[in-house]
């Protein structure tokens, strides 16, 4: 066990410093030159070999590249070429916006998620199951991309109930709309493992025994099937963590959110690199962190799970 | 004769345990056990019929489309829908329902091509990691570690976005593929690339976990002590049993793929206008989602990506269901 947490905590770093080195490396070898693209109109040779030379990007690669990882060891971030402010300053505020998002969204979906789920599950083959079941392959096979604008111009512009987009915080009717298609992609997946963790379980001989033990339904239910069932979910939220920043680019994009999705997208166009990079070095640091604690939950909940 | 009308709907189930020991007509009734299993699911023929729709539009598109998708018209720009355009035009004058149609088109070369040389990719790296174990496995698994660790839109907006230009830049140095450039067709080379190199690091997980557990295998011993070289063990042998897994993944990952490219030029990154593709032309049309058709330009590409995602997703539920009976 402690064998095993240390080796992953060995291995995130070397794990980090690869992910930079990629994102790094593919912006330097990649498209268009940056400096140009700011410059657009007003481009002359001149001043733009003067600016790449105080930006520094007339180095060879793995200066510029050591340079890079010296600073995000100090914290610092780079400098944004489009805003030519710092990194750190575009995102820290951004981050708390699309942090806010996603975690109403992830709570939303687990608290409407689990419950559903267990509904289907113990309504098995009944109509009931079968709306639950139906609605869930509809909620994971639309994508955030059809269903924001479909709802914007239904909610917004049809029958004018919510505001198009923007942000003014998380309880404002603003926020209402993004966190529902945030949500649905999330709720129809955790309904959908539920189910069926909790159909395999209903089987296992000790509930059986619960059963005839003349334990009431619900306990049977709550307190020997579902705590069961929940342990798998556990690599769902995992992944759950990666699967919300593709909703996020869309979401904010689609409703004018400032968050980091959006800002994203934007630099993606701008080619606006250094923000590229510390975003993707962000979010692989939230990726590999959650992967990590899910391993450590799972030894922890299941005393079965032992790693070698 | 009760008793006879009772079993009947069993029939299937029980065919192949008496023919077993027959060669070649357990083979042919192992397919034909598995086209019933997989008949008895109505959603998933359904599913089928969906895909071969889209599979037919794509691939017939010349025919089936009224316009040339492509041609700019400025005399009739963002038309309601009318007797002339079915489903109106766009912000160009051209023609959104032959659009629609060549956007089958697209996603009918961009998916299957994606899936493909991922699939190469990761049937190669997967059964080598799987087969030899050792340092080719730690190395494979490490970089496919590396591969998780970016969530799979991101990279491949990544991959994507930087490649783009590369790629424009390399095509054009061959003179014949010049035209090819300007047609906007580079764009279905990159995103392909992109989805690949996502795609592909999954699949290659899987079979090495296949081929782990099957390796151990009596026959495979067999195959070994009677002096197969590994290519052979490797083709004859490990992948052909670990097909159904395969397969499966194959059919849920042609819809992710038709998923991300549709997102990808969504975003503006992947397929771009004059080319047509679905998920661009939701962008266009949730811009001006003020104009009184786009909540129809909306809802039909918006309704078809869903609806062939939502296809390979029961197609690859009824595959799984037919390829693994004791599921039952």
């Amino acid at each position: 066990m402690i064998r095993h947490l240390l080796r992953r905590l060995l291995w995130l770093p070397v794990l980090l410093l690869i992910v930079t080195m990629i994102t790094y490396a593919l912006g330097f070898y990649g498209p268009g030159d940056p400096v140009k693209i700011v410059m657009g109109q007003r481009y002359d040779p001149e001043t733009a070999d003067r600016v790449r030379h105080e930006l520094g990007l007339d180095r060879p690669f793995f200066i510029q590249y050591g340079d890079y990882v010296w600073g995000l060891l100090h914290g610092d971030l780079g400098k944004s070429i489009k805003y030519r402010r710092p990194v750190i300053d575009l995102i820290k505020s951004r981050l708390w916006v699309s942090f806010q998002l996603n975690a109403a969204a992830l709570v939303l979906g687990v608290f409407a998620g689990i419950p559903l789920g267990v509904l289907a599950a113990i309504r098995h083959h009944t109509w009931v199951d079968y709306v639950i079941v139906t609605g869930t392959v509809a909620g994971i096979s639309f994508p955030t991309f059809v269903v924001a604008p479909i709802l914007l111009w239904f909610l917004a512009a049809r029958f004018r109930i919510l505001p198009p987009g923007g942000w003014d915080g998380l309880l404002s009717t603003k926020a209402v709309m993004p966190i529902i298609v945030l949500t649905m992609g999330i709720v129809a997946v955790f309904v959908r493992q539920t189910r069926a963790n909790m159909l395999e379980v209903v089987g296992q001989d000790y509930v059986r025994t619960a059963r005839s033990k003349g334990l009431a339904e619900r306990a049977v239910v709550i307190v020997h099937a579902l705590r069961n069932a929940l342990i798998p979910l556990l690599t769902i939220f995992g992944l759950m963590v990666g699967g919300l920043v593709g909703g996020t680019f869309i979401v904010e994009t689609i409703f004018g959110i400032p968050g980091i999705g959006r800002l994203g997208v934007q630099s993606f166009f701008a080619r606006d690199y250094p923000v590229i990079m510390a975003l993707t070095t962000l979010i692989a640091v939230a990726y590999a962190l959650a992967n990590l604690f899910v391993d450590l939950g799972y030894s922890i909940i299941d005393p079965r799970i032992r790693y070698g | 004769m009760g008793s006879a009308t009772e079993s009947a709907p069993r029939q299937p189930a029980t065919a192949p345990r008496r023919q077993f020991g027959d060669g070649a007509v357990q083979h042919r009734s192992r397919w034909w056990n598995f086209g019933s299993r997989f008949a008895r699911n109505p959603l998933a023929v359904v599913s089928l019929f969906i895909v071969l729709g889209m599979v037919f539009t794509g691939t017939f598109a010349p025919w089936l489309a009224p316009y040339d998708p492509t041609e700019v018209n400025y005399t009739e720009v963002e038309q309601m829908p009318n007797l002339r355009h079915p489903l109106g035009t766009d912000d160009h004058g051209r023609d959104q329902l032959s659009r629609v149609i060549w956007g089958a088109r697209t996603a009918i070369i961009v998916a299957p091509s994606a899936t493909v040389v991922g699939l190469v990719l990761g049937l190669f790296f997967g059964s080598l990691a799987g087969y030899f174990g050792g340092w080719i496995d730690n190395v494979v698994m490490r970089v496919t570690d590396v591969l998780f660790a970016f969530p799979g839109l991101l990279f491949a907006i990544l991959v994507a976005s930087t490649i783009q230009p590369r790629v424009e830049a390399w095509l054009m140095t061959f003179e014949s593929l010049g035209s090819f450039v300007k047609a906007g067709y580079a764009e279905f080379l990159v995103v392909i690339l992109a989805l690949s190199l996502v795609g592909w690091a999954g699949l290659a997980r899987l079979i090495r976990g296949q081929i782990l557990q099957l390796k151990e295998e009596q026959f495979v011993e067999a195959a070994r002590a009677i002096g197969a070289r590994s290519s052979r063990i490797i083709l004859r042998h490990l992948l052909p049993n670990a097909l159904a897994p395969i397969i499966v993944s194959i059919s849920m990952g042609l819809g992710g793929a038709i998923l991300a490219e549709t997102t990808l030029s969504f975003l503006g990154i992947g397929i771009n206008p004059p080319t047509p593709s679905w998920g661009a032309m939701i962008y266009q049309n949730f811009n001006f989602w003020r104009h009184p058709a786009a909540p129809v330009l909306l809802w039909i590409p918006g309704l078809i990506v869903a609806s062939l995602v939502f296809a390979f997703n029961f197609i690859g539920d009824g595959l799984h269901e037919a390829l693994n009976p004791h599921l039952d």
